[in-house]
């Protein structure tokens, strides 16, 4: 029987381009942070920024390498938020299911190995759920601090956009979206007014597992889309304030985004897309 | 080598500045890449005014703090400038005497690169020297603002319609708004604005980052997380200080701004 007063240990994990990487995107680790303080059961124990490939042929994206850099550079003065490069770094896309896997796996062993494919599912699809769905079997851990609950969380940290993705045909399967709202969560940044309740209830495996779907609310309009960031650098405009100096310093000095650089993958199908259209023919 | 002279600009944002926030510092950027791109201006300065602690706002701290606040997050820019003069003032100053000073020190500054200039000997001179020197361009101050800023015009005994006028008319404002809002109508729905709308610029910021001070220091009190909306180091200060709290945020509660005490002063003089 579990301890009430003991706190889930949360590891929150964010996916995304970051593209480049903004302010917008650093807050809404703090904002996670924040909220999971407050209910007084979690405690955020590490944020984690995990660039998409290359592979991912987004139009625009540029190298994982300058992506992955501006990052690290971005949380150099994170005490609690790091990037991590095992997803940039495999040659094929990966869903995103199998990098919270990997996460989660890698955080219950010391030395995880590097193979997708040992990114293993959690518990066999089908099984049935117990009352409480952030139950995991416990794993021992040595030098405990005895308010912590025995196996830490991996949760999907985003804006209510990748939320409501969940909804583009071929985008996503079935099948890795219940997984991920089922046996790690999500947690999900979005602005007052939004349309990400309704997007719940309309869907039914969403409301299934809404339990393990965090929503927050930023009452600080940041809406700094790395989109916008691009266009403004194309025209000249100035970034400032925007996206940390030292992240600024380097699009300058390494010139990284162009007009060129923005017709990368133009016409190219996006790799999830193209995956999981192929999938459903065989 | 054609010289196009354009007139130099410097940008002036009056606020109060509790505490100053990356979008205060964001409105400078945004401003200083329209007035470029209008092909006629090329800003020299900016300078961020933090308001007299006479304002008597409700929740304003120490001009003390929020000047050294200011400091600190401006320390990276090597064109905006924080100026205590008026926080030094003995009592709050309209906006329209700041603007004047400020003008009137950029001449004085002007003046005195001329006597500098005069006592150089010409070898010493650069041609870019020499030609300004000849030919001076005076520069212009405008007055750096949201759109709020502009609806405040209408708000009963906080301006004086003289000063609204001497502020568009000599000055000029440089207006920042967020998509979807729309300060022309503001403009259109005042005859005194209309009639000087080529001096109002307005600017529209189409990323959205709109991080008002009152939401930071909400924000502060509960013991939420600020960082990236204010600058690392001015967190630490806050933070250092102990500055925001729920009692500062009580500071002249019940009171009245002083530009309305000023002005029902003048209205209602049998009231003594």
């Amino acid at each position: 029987m579990e301890d009430p007063d003991k706190k889930t240990e949360v590891v929150l994990l964010a996916c995304g381009s970051f593209n480049p990487i903004t302010n917008m995107h650093l807050r809404l680790f703090e904002l996670a942070k924040d909220y999971f303080n407050e209910t007084g059961k979690y405690k955020v124990i590490k944020g984690i920024i995990s660039p998409v490939g290359d592979a991912y042929k987004k139009k625009g994206l540029i190298s994982a390498n300058h992506r992955v850099t501006m990052a690290k550079l971005a949380t150099k003065n994170s005490d609690w938020v790091e990037v991590d490069d095992w997803e940039s770094s495999q040659s094929e896309w990966l869903e995103t299911l199998k990098v919270l896997r990997y996460h989660h796996q890698k955080l219950l062993s010391p030395d995880p190995t590097n193979s997708p494919q040992n990114a293993i599912p959690l518990t066999k699809p089908g099984r049935k759920r117990k009352q409480e769905p952030n139950r995991h079997d416990p794993v021992k851990k040595k030098n405990q601090s005895p308010d912590i609950k025995s196996v830490p969380q991996v949760k999907l940290l985003c804006g209510s956009d990748m939320l409501e993705s969940f909804g583009i045909p071929n985008l996503w399967k079935l099948e890795d979206i219940t997984e991920i709202v089922e046996n790690h969560g999500l947690v999900c940044i979005s602005r007052a007014g939004n349309n990400v309740q309704k997007f719940i209830y309309e869907s039914d495996i969403l409301w299934r597992h809404k339990n393990n779907i965090h929503l927050v609310e930023e009452w600080i309009t940041n809406d700094i889309s790395a989109t916008k960031i691009r266009r403004a650098l194309r025209r000249g405009q100035s970034i400032r304030y925007l996206v940390p100096d030292v992240v600024q310093a380097y699009i300058e000095k390494n010139n990284l985004y162009s007009p060129e650089s923005e017709d990368r993958n133009a016409g190219v199908i996006l790799a999830p897309l193209q995956k999981n259209a192929s999938d459903s023919k065989n | 080598v054609r010289m196009k002279s354009r007139i130099p600009l410097i940008l002036l944002a009056c606020g109060s500045f509790n505490p100053i926030t990356n979008m205060h510092m964001r409105l400078f950027e945004l401003a200083r890449d329209h007035m470029h791109q209008t092909g006629q201006y090329q800003v020299i300065e900016g300078i961020m005014s933090p308001v007299n602690d006479d304002y008597g706002k409700k929740g304003l701290i120490s001009a003390r703090h929020r000047i050294a606040m200011a400091k600190l997050a401006l320390e990276t820019s090597d064109w905006i400038r924080v100026d205590p003069w008026e926080s030094e003032q003995e009592t709050w100053t309209e906006t329209v005497k700041v603007l004047r000073h400020h003008y009137n020190e950029s001449l004085r500054l002007l003046q005195s690169k001329k006597e500098f200039m005069k006592n150089k000997r010409p070898i010493e001179r650069s041609t870019e020297d020499s030609f300004s020197y000849q030919h001076p361009v005076l520069p212009e101050l405008k007055l750096l603002c949201g759109a709020d800023f502009l609806q405040t015009f209408k708000t009963p005994n906080l301006w004086k319609e003289e000063h609204i006028k001497e502020i568009v008319e000599k000055f000029g404002l440089v207006c920042i708004s967020r998509a979807g809002s729309d300060p022309a109508q503001y403009i259109n729905e005042s005859d005194l604005l209309t009639k000087f709308q080529h001096n109002i610029f307005l600017v529209k910021e189409w990323i959205q980052n709109e991080i008002s001070a009152t939401q930071i220091r909400y924000a502060l009190r509960r013991g939420l997380s600020v960082k990236y909306l204010v600058p690392d180091s001015v967190i630490s200060y806050i933070a250092h200080h102990n500055i925001y709290t729920e009692e500062s945020e009580r500071k002249n509660e019940g009171d009245l701004l002083q530009p309305l005490k000023l002005h029902n002063t003048t209205v209602n003089p049998l009231n003594d």
